[in-house]
C-alpha cells in the first residue's frame, strides 16, 4: 500500500473529554476508596446515615474506579489508537463521540446516586439496577458502532494489534453485561434476577472475573500495546507472542470465575474447572507481560530517564506479579485461607492501581499533552513525583493487606491447647485495626499523586512549561 | 499458523466471530450444567420461600450493601463449622435472587445467624452495634426504625414465582395481610402465616425499643425476621449426611 501522505483529520475533541473526565473520576474513585478504606479503621465515619454507610459507598468506589476512572481510559484511550492505528477519523465523528461521551458521564453520576440511595442489584460490580443496566447497553452499541465503524473505515491493511484487545474487551463485556443481568423488574428501581442460589453464583463470578479480565486487563493491555512501544520508540517485542498470548487471554479468563467460589456449595467439577484454567491463566498472562517490557529492549535507559515510562513499565512489572499471585490464591488450599479475607483485597489493588491505574497514568500522561498540541506535559519532574508517591502508596496498601489477611485466615482457624477456637470473630476484627489504619495511609498516598497528576495535568493544557531541561531530554522518546 | 493469522486480522467479521466464539465456550461448558445435573441442588426438606416480610427484609440487607461485608456460605471446614455452624447447602440458596454469599468476612459469615441471637439482640445491635459489641467496626442503621413500605409487595412475591420461586396464588393474595400478622401476632402464638411458612419468626422485633412504634410495621421488623430465619429451614438432625457430602 501506497504511503498516504496527507493527514487525517482525526476527531480529538472527544478524547480530550474523556481524557479530563478519565482524570476527574480517577481523583473521585480514589478518594471514595480511601474514605471507605478510614470507615473500616474508624467506624464512626460511617455517620450513622444511611447515605454514607459502608455498605453503599463502597459500589460507589467500586464502580467509580472500574468503571468511571477505567472506563473513561479505555474510551479515551480506545478511541484515540483505533483512529491512529487504522489511519482513519472516528466513526460517526464528534457527533456519536458526544452521544458516547455524556451518555457514559451520566450514566456513572445516575448509578451512583443510586448507590447512595439504596438501589443495588446486591451483585458485586453489577449494582446498578435494571433500568441502568439498559440505558448502559445503549451506550455501549454506540462505542461498539464508533469503534468497528472506525476498524471498518482503515487505510491500513492489518488491525493493530492493541484493537484486537479492545475489540475483545467490548464484545465480551456485552456479553456478560447482558448475561449477568437478566431480571424481572417489579418497579423502575427494583428487580429480581431470573437466576438464584448456585446459578446465579456461577453467572455473577463468571461476569464478575471476567469485568477483571476484560475491562481490566484485555482493554488495558490494548493501551500497553500502544502506549510502550510508542514511548519507548521500539517496535512490540514479538508478534507471534502476541497472537498467542492474546487468544490464549481471552480463552481462558472466561473459565477463571468459579476460583471466586471455591469450598461454596458450588459442584466441586466447576471449582476445579476454575481452579484448573485459573493456574493455566498464568503463562498467557505473563506472555502479555513479557511482550511488554521486552519492548524495551535497547530503551531500557528511558526507565532513568523519563518518569512516563516508569509508570508505564512499572505497571508492567505490577500487572505480572499480580497475574502470579492470581493463579496462586486460586489453588484451592491456598483459597482456604486466603477467601474471605483482606488478602483478596489486597490482591485486586496490586492490580487495580498497579497495573490499571499506572498504565492509566502513563497513557495519560503520554495522551494529554499530544491532544493539546504540547511538546510534553508540564513538569516531568513532577510526573516523577508522582510515580514515588503512588508506589510507596501502592507498597503500604498491598503489604498492610498481605499481613491482615493471612493473619486474619489464621486466626479464623486457629486452636487452643484444649481444642477449642482460639480467637472470637471480634478478636479478629480488632486486630485488623492496624493494618486498616496502614491501608488507609496508603490510600491518602495514592489520592496526594492524583492530585498532583491533576495539577500537572492543568497546567499542561494551559500551556506553561515547568522544567526546559528535563522536557527537552525526553523528547527524544516522542 | 502464524500466516493464517492473517485473515483474522484483516478482516474486522472474521475477527468479531473469532472472538465471540473463543469467549464463549467456558461459559457455556461451567453454566449450563449447572441447570441440568440433578445433584447440583440437594434435596433436603425444609427449604421454603421467604414469608413476605422476610421478603422485604432480605431486599433491605441488598439495599444497604450488607454483602460488602458479610458471607452466607459456610465453608466445609472444621473451624467454620464449630463457628458457625453445619456447611452450606445449594438448596438452602436455591430460592435467593440474588444468592448473596458474599466475598468477604470484614464481619463474621451470616448464613446460619438465625436463632443465635435474641430479637433485642439484633435490634440494639442494628441500631449501635458498638453498644453490644465494643469492638465492632459496623455501621449503625439508625433509619431502620422508620416504618416498612410494603403496599406492593405481592407484586414482589408474583415476580419471584416467574424466576422460579414456588410462591401460591394464596400466598401471593395474602402478602400484605401475612406481613402484618406475622408482626403483630403475639410471639409464641401460631397464626396462619406459620401454617404457610414453617420456622417465620412471628411477633415484633422492636417492641422493647422506646423508639419503636409498635402500631407500623418497621423496616427493622423486616429485617431481624429476615435474619432470624436465616440457616434455620434445614433440620440437619433429619437430613441423611451421606446424600449432601461434598
Amino acid at each position: 500500500m501506497s504511503i498516504n501522505t496527507e493527514a487525517t483529520p482525526y476527531c480529538e475533541d472527544v478524547i480530550k473529554k474523556f481524557a479530563i473526565a478519565a482524570v476527574f473520576w480517577g481523583v473521585v474513585g480514589f478518594l471514595a476508596g480511601d474514605f471507605i478504606a478510614l470507615q473500616l479503621a474508624f467506624p464512626v465515619l460511617n455517620l450513622d446515615l444511611e447515605w454514607t454507610s459502608f455498605g453503599r459507598l463502597r459500589p460507589v468506589h467500586t464502580s467509580a474506579v472500574i468503571f468511571a476512572f477505567g472506563g473513561n481510559v479505555l474510551f479515551a484511550t480506545s478511541l484515540y489508537i483505533v483512529q491512529r492505528t487504522s489511519r482513519a477519523s472516528l466513526f460517526g465523528g464528534n457527533g456519536l463521540g458526544g452521544f458516547i461521551f455524556y451518555g457514559f458521564q451520566s450514566f456513572i453520576v445516575l448509578a451512583a446516586l443510586s448507590y447512595v440511595l439504596g438501589f443495588s442489584q446486591g451483585q458485586e460490580y453489577a449494582e446498578p439496577e435494571w433500568i441502568l443496566d439498559l440505558y448502559l447497553t445503549v451506550i455501549w452499541v454506540a462505542y461498539l458502532i464508533a469503534f468497528a465503524g472506525t476498524i471498518m473505515k482503515r487505510k491500513e491493511p492489518h488491525i493493530y494489534v492493541a484493537n484486537w484487545f479492545f475489540f475483545a474487551m467490548i464484545l465480551t463485556i456485552a456479553m456478560l453485561h447482558l448475561g449477568n443481568n437478566i431480571a424481572i423488574p417489579v418497579s423502575l428501581t427494583k428487580s429480581y434476577n431470573v437466576f438464584g442460589g448456585v446459578q446465579n453464583a456461577m453467572t455473577q463470578w463468571w461476569y464478575g472475573h471476567n469485568a477483571v479480565g476484560f475491562f481490566l486487563t484485555a482493554g488495558f493491555l490494548g493501551i500497553m500495546y500502544y502506549f510502550v512501544p510508542k514511548r519507548a520508540n521500539r517496535p512490540v517485542y514479538s508478534y507471534r507472542l502476541s497472537i498467542v498470548h492474546f487468544w490464549a487471554l481471552i480463552f481462558l479468563y472466561i473459565w477463571a470465575g468459579p476460583h471466586h467460589l471455591h469450598y461454596t456449595a458450588l459442584p466441586d467439577w466447576a471449582q476445579t474447572l476454575g481452579m484448573t484454567f485459573s493456574v493455566m491463566l498464568w503463562m498467557p498472562s505473563w506472555g502479555g507481560m513479557i511482550n511488554g517490557l521486552m519492548t524495551l529492549s535497547g530503551a531500557w535507559d528511558k526507565l532513568r530517564t523519563d518518569p512516563v515510562m516508569r509508570f508505564l513499565v512499572s505497571s508492567v512489572a505490577f500487572y505480572g506479579m499480580s497475574t502470579f499471585e492470581g493463579p496462586m490464591m486460586s489453588i484451592k488450599a491456598v483459597n482456604s485461607l486466603s477467601h474471605y479475607t483482606d488478602w483478596g483485597i489486597g490482591h485486586v489493588h496490586s492490580g487495580a492501581l498497579g497495573w490499571v491505574a499506572f498504565v492509566s497514568f502513563g497513557a495519560l500522561y503520554d495522551l494529554i499533552p499530544k491532544l493539546w498540541g504540547r511538546k510534553e506535559v508540564y513538569s516531568l519532574k513532577l510526573v516523577g513525583v508522582h510515580f514515588w508517591v503512588a508506589t510507596i502508596g501502592i507498597v503500604l496498601y498491598i503489604t498492610a493487606m498481605w499481613i491482615s489477611g493471612i493473619m486474619q485466615g489464621l486466626m479464623w482457624r486457629a486452636y487452643d491447647s484444649l481444642g477449642f477456637l482460639q480467637y472470637s470473630f471480634i478478636e479478629t476484627v480488632e486486630a485488623m485495626h492496624p493494618y486498616y489504619v496502614i491501608r488507609a495511609t496508603g490510600g491518602f498516598l495514592f489520592v496526594l499523586g492524583a492530585l498532583v497528576m491533576v495539577y500537572n495535568v492543568y497546567k499542561t493544557i494551559k500551556g506553561d512549561v515547568a522544567d526546559e531541561a528535563y522536557a527537552s531530554a525526553a523528547s527524544g522518546a516522542r | 499458523m502464524f500466516k493464517h493469522h492473517a485473515k483474522l486480522e484483516t478482516n474486522i467479521f472474521f475477527l468479531a466471530v473469532g472472538i465471540l466464539l473463543t469467549i464463549v465456550v467456558g461459559g457455556l461448558v461451567e453454566v449450563i450444567p449447572l441447570f441440568s445435573i440433578e445433584s447440583t441442588i440437594e434435596k433436603v426438606d425444609g427449604v421454603r420461600p421467604y414469608t413476605p416480610l422476610e421478603l422485604a427484609g432480605r431486599n433491605i440487607y441488598i439495599r444497604e450493601g450488607c454483602y460488602n461485608c458479610h458471607s452466607q456460605m459456610i465453608r466445609p471446614f472444621k473451624d467454620e463449622v464449630e463457628r458457625y455452624g453445619h456447611y452450606s447447602l445449594a438448596a438452602e440458596s436455591k430460592y435467593d435472587h440474588p444468592f448473596q454469599w458474599g466475598s468477604k468476612r470484614t464481619g463474621p459469615d451470616l448464613a446460619r445467624v438465625g436463632g443465635k441471637y435474641t430479637n433485642d439482640w439484633q435490634v440494639r445491635h442494628l441500631i449501635n452495634p458498638r453498644d453490644v459489641v465494643p469492638g465492632s467496626i459496623m455501621p449503625g442503621y439508625k433509619h431502620l426504625t422508620r416504618s416498612l413500605e410494603y403496599s406492593d409487595i405481592a407484586s414482589h412475591l408474583k415476580v419471584n414465582r416467574i424466576v422460579g420461586v414456588p410462591y401460591t396464588d394464596a400466598q401471593i393474595v395474602n402478602a400484605k395481610k401475612d406481613v402484618e400478622e406475622q408482626v403483630f401476632s403475639d410471639a409464641g402464638s401460631s397464626p396462619a402465616v406459620l401454617a404457610s411458612y414453617p420456622k417465620a419468626m412471628i411477633g415484633k422485633a422492636s417492641i422493647n425499643l422506646s423508639t419503636a412504634n409498635p402500631k407500623v410495621v418497621t423496616e427493622m421488623d423486616a429485617l431481624v425476621a429476615y435474619l432470624q430465619v436465616l440457616g434455620t429451614m434445614v433440620d440437619f438432625k433429619t437430613v441423611d449426611d451421606t446424600k449432601i457430602r461434598r
